[in-house]
């Protein structure tokens, strides 16, 4: 049988709002994978350092402070540095404007879930979309 | 309330009913579900009768306003005298620009102004800080030194508007920048009226803006009482926050009783730093959700006053009847609103304006319908004033008080919602109290299990959420919204850099040097943090200083 997914849900920014985190948290481990929450206010390089060391397939980062333009590329940045972005699958989620969504997918996040957005469908995009082998 | 003998009568009257009349129709036509629940998941019976309330006794569990146990309001006249305060929370970008916004609101009957922060400046960096890359002026205003504040408040009399300000860890620090600021428009510290947040226990369960450890933290707060009551005695001095937490997803019950748990480690704080409950306790003033479930969230504020004024009288011995009284500010619930067909948003308001009103709140604000999407733009912001506007003079609410006492229904719940918070609050005394509760994760995993189960219902379809998972439509990308100039930061940097230039920096480096020797030892902080702020220390030195002397907090993370 194949290992389960291993996901880092982290929370880049300065703001305390981490429901949403912590739900999608939960709704992955409860579909079967193995979730690593980094807390709150971690920067890239905090998030870039977990990834690595937890060896995980998925970055999941959640933010609404409104810096995601900031934030969230310079995470996806420092993986491609790493040489471990052909590894990780990013996605990103929280109040982000859609005007904003393009330009966070070029810049290298696979998906952006917004509110209102049910966990399966996170789920289901994580499994259809992983980079590497279980 | 209600005759024995009468009671029995009654009782049997409605078996008969719910085994004749009631049966007949079910077996023809079900009811919708099996179970029916509020917005928190309580059980909700077909019909309320005397017979819930039995034990009811008016003078004891009700009473009259602005009288123990305040259940009714805390006011003897209520809206009747002068409306709730319309409050909107607001600011962004830079000083300037929040001012403009502030004015505004002004011109627009707003009654009293309500500063939001960015994230930044609640955590105590200055905007040259490299955690604040990206976040200035964000979710709120930057104020980096007096200078901000100066230009945030230019033009608006310190003397006539109250100013709620939402700041926690370094709320001293904003505080004495605002009675500087009235000081230089020759406005003294005791005609200041308004409100500091400064309730930190909430940011280590739910809302996340924390500094320092536990211990210096209450410290802080307890500096600010005492300072208060001396020099700033209209000022509220604290904000106990329910809000927050029921934005991370608790019940209504879990509202009432993590709020006023953290209101019982406040006050025992400061009654063990040597202050007099009464001289206090009147300053403390609380701040809840009002969510969609109408009668739920009225039975919630009513509760809520009567379970605060029991624990000051009963648990504090205190003797004054204003500290018994729990005064609140309102927010309708940020989290009830959908990204989906946002129009829909100004109806879950406009209910909500009405629990918080019908549940005697002193103070609202009204969320814009864009916030699930962004920053609200002014259009928006005139709609969610104008619905407070439309329920003050045109629902007719407010015209008598607390209508809805009484209410079969609403009487049973406000005794089951203190039934359900006092347990909690007994639970947490055995915790040893909120702040070990917190620390032990106790507080924030029961919020997480209820927010978790809350997802899952929506998930399933079980609850409806209009637009949302039911009645959706095709839509285009809302247009707009509101986006903050990304060269704000840079313009922040740029006015550090101009008052470090223009201060007297020897000056400075002496009101630091002093208050980082008071942080050492036990000296109330107050006086010392006023002189550092009034020769333009920053926040972030300021606060960098505390941090030296005090540490940061962990947070112990919860899934």
């Amino acid at each position: 049988m194949a290992r389960p997914i291993r996901v880092l849900v982290a929370k880049p920014g300065l703001d305390g709002h981490d429901r949403g985190a912590k739900v999608i948290a939960r709704a992955l481990r409860d579909a079967g994978m193995e979730v690593i929450y980094t807390g709150l206010r971690q920067t890239p390089e905090q998030i870039v350092q977990a990834a690595i060391q937890e060896d995980v397939d998925v970055v999941a980062l959640s933010i609404l402070s409104g810096a995601h333009n900031h934030l969230l590329p310079k995470v996806v940045d420092l993986l491609k540095s790493e040489e471990v972005y052909d590894d990780m699958l990013v996605i990103g989620g929280g109040v982000i404007p859609d005007e904003d969504i393009q330009g966070l997918k070029e810049s290298g996040l696979a998906g952006i879930f917004t509110p209102g957005t049910p966990t399966q469908v996170t789920i289901d995009f994580i499994k259809e979309n992983l980079k590497r082998e279980l | 309330m209600f005759e024995k003998g009468k009671l029995e009568q009654l009782k049997k009257s409605k078996s008969d009913w719910n085994e004749g009349k009631v049966e007949k129709t079910l077996s023809k036509f079900p009811e919708r579900k099996q179970q029916f629940v509020t917005g928190s998941n309580e059980k909700v019976d077909r019909l309320y009768s005397p017979e819930e309330v039995g034990d009811l006794d008016y003078e004891r569990d009700l009473g009259f306003p602005g009288e123990y146990p305040f259940t009714r309001g805390v006011q003897p006249t209520m809206y009747r005298g002068k409306f709730w305060t319309m409050r909107q929370y607001a600011g962004f970008a830079t000083a300037e620009e929040s001012n403009k916004r502030y004015k505004y609101l002004l011109e627009q009957g707003q009654t009293g102004l309500s500063v939001a922060f960015d994230l930044p400046t609640q955590i105590g960096y200055d905007s040259d800080h490299q955690l604040s890359e990206g976040e200035v002026g964000k979710v709120g205003v930057a104020i980096d030194s007096l200078k901000d504040m100066e230009i945030l408040f230019d033009g608006i009399p310190l003397d006539k508007v109250s100013t709620s300000m939402t700041i926690n860890a370094p709320a001293s620090v904003l505080l004495a920048m605002y009675i500087a600021v009235g000081e230089k428009q020759g406005v003294s510290s005791d005609q200041l009226r308004g409100t500091i947040q400064n309730d930190i226990l909430k940011e280590y369960i739910a809302r996340g803006t924390y500094i320092f450890p536990t211990a210096p933290s209450m410290r802080l707060i307890t500096d600010i009482f005492e300072f208060c009551s001396k020099d700033v005695p209209n000022w509220n001095t604290i904000s106990i926050s329910g809000y927050h937490i029921r934005e991370a997803g608790s019940s209504a019950i879990q509202e009432v009783a993590f709020t006023l748990a953290n209101g019982i480690a406040y006050v025992e704080a400061a009654v063990k730093a040597g202050l007099d409950v009464d001289t206090f306790a009147p300053r403390l003033s609380f701040f809840f959700n009002a969510h969609n479930d109408l009668l739920e969230e009225v039975a919630k504020f009513r509760a809520a006053r009567r379970l605060w004024a029991k624990i000051m009288k009963e648990r504090f011995d205190a003797k004054s009847p204003k500290s018994m009284q729990l005064k609140f500010h309102t927010q309708t619930g940020g989290s009830t609103l959908t990204a989906q067909q946002p129009e829909n948003n100004i109806v879950r308001v406009a209910i909500q304006t009405l629990a918080a009103v019908l549940g005697g709140t002193q103070s609202l604000h009204t969320n814009s319908k864009d916030e699930a999407l962004a920053l609200p733009t002014e259009d928006s912001v005139r709609v969610a004033l104008r619905t407070q506007q439309i329920v003050a003079h045109e629902s007719g609410v407010a015209e008598t008080i607390d209508p809805l006492a009484g209410s079969y229904y609403v009487e049973s719940l406000t005794n089951s919602i203190e039934a359900g918070a006092m347990a909690y609050i007994e639970k947490i005394d055995l915790l040893g109290g909120a702040p070990e509760a917190i620390e032990k994760g106790y507080i924030q995993k029961e919020i997480m299990d209820s927010s978790y189960e809350y997802q899952k219902q929506v998930e399933s379809n079980e609850r409806i959420v209009v637009g949302m998972n039911k009645f959706q439509i095709k839509e285009e990308a809302p247009k707009g919204l509101l986006r903050v100039d990304p060269t704000v930061g840079e313009l922040q940097k740029q006015k550090i850099r101009n008052i470090k230039a223009e201060r007297n920096n020897t000056v400075v480096e002496e009101k630091l040097a002093k208050l980082k020797v008071a942080a050492e030892g036990t000296e109330n902080l107050m006086p010392y943090i006023i002189d550092a702020v009034k020769e333009y220390a920053t926040l972030g030195e300021i606060c960098g200083v505390l941090r030296e002397v005090f540490g940061e907090y962990q947070q112990s993370v919860i899934l």
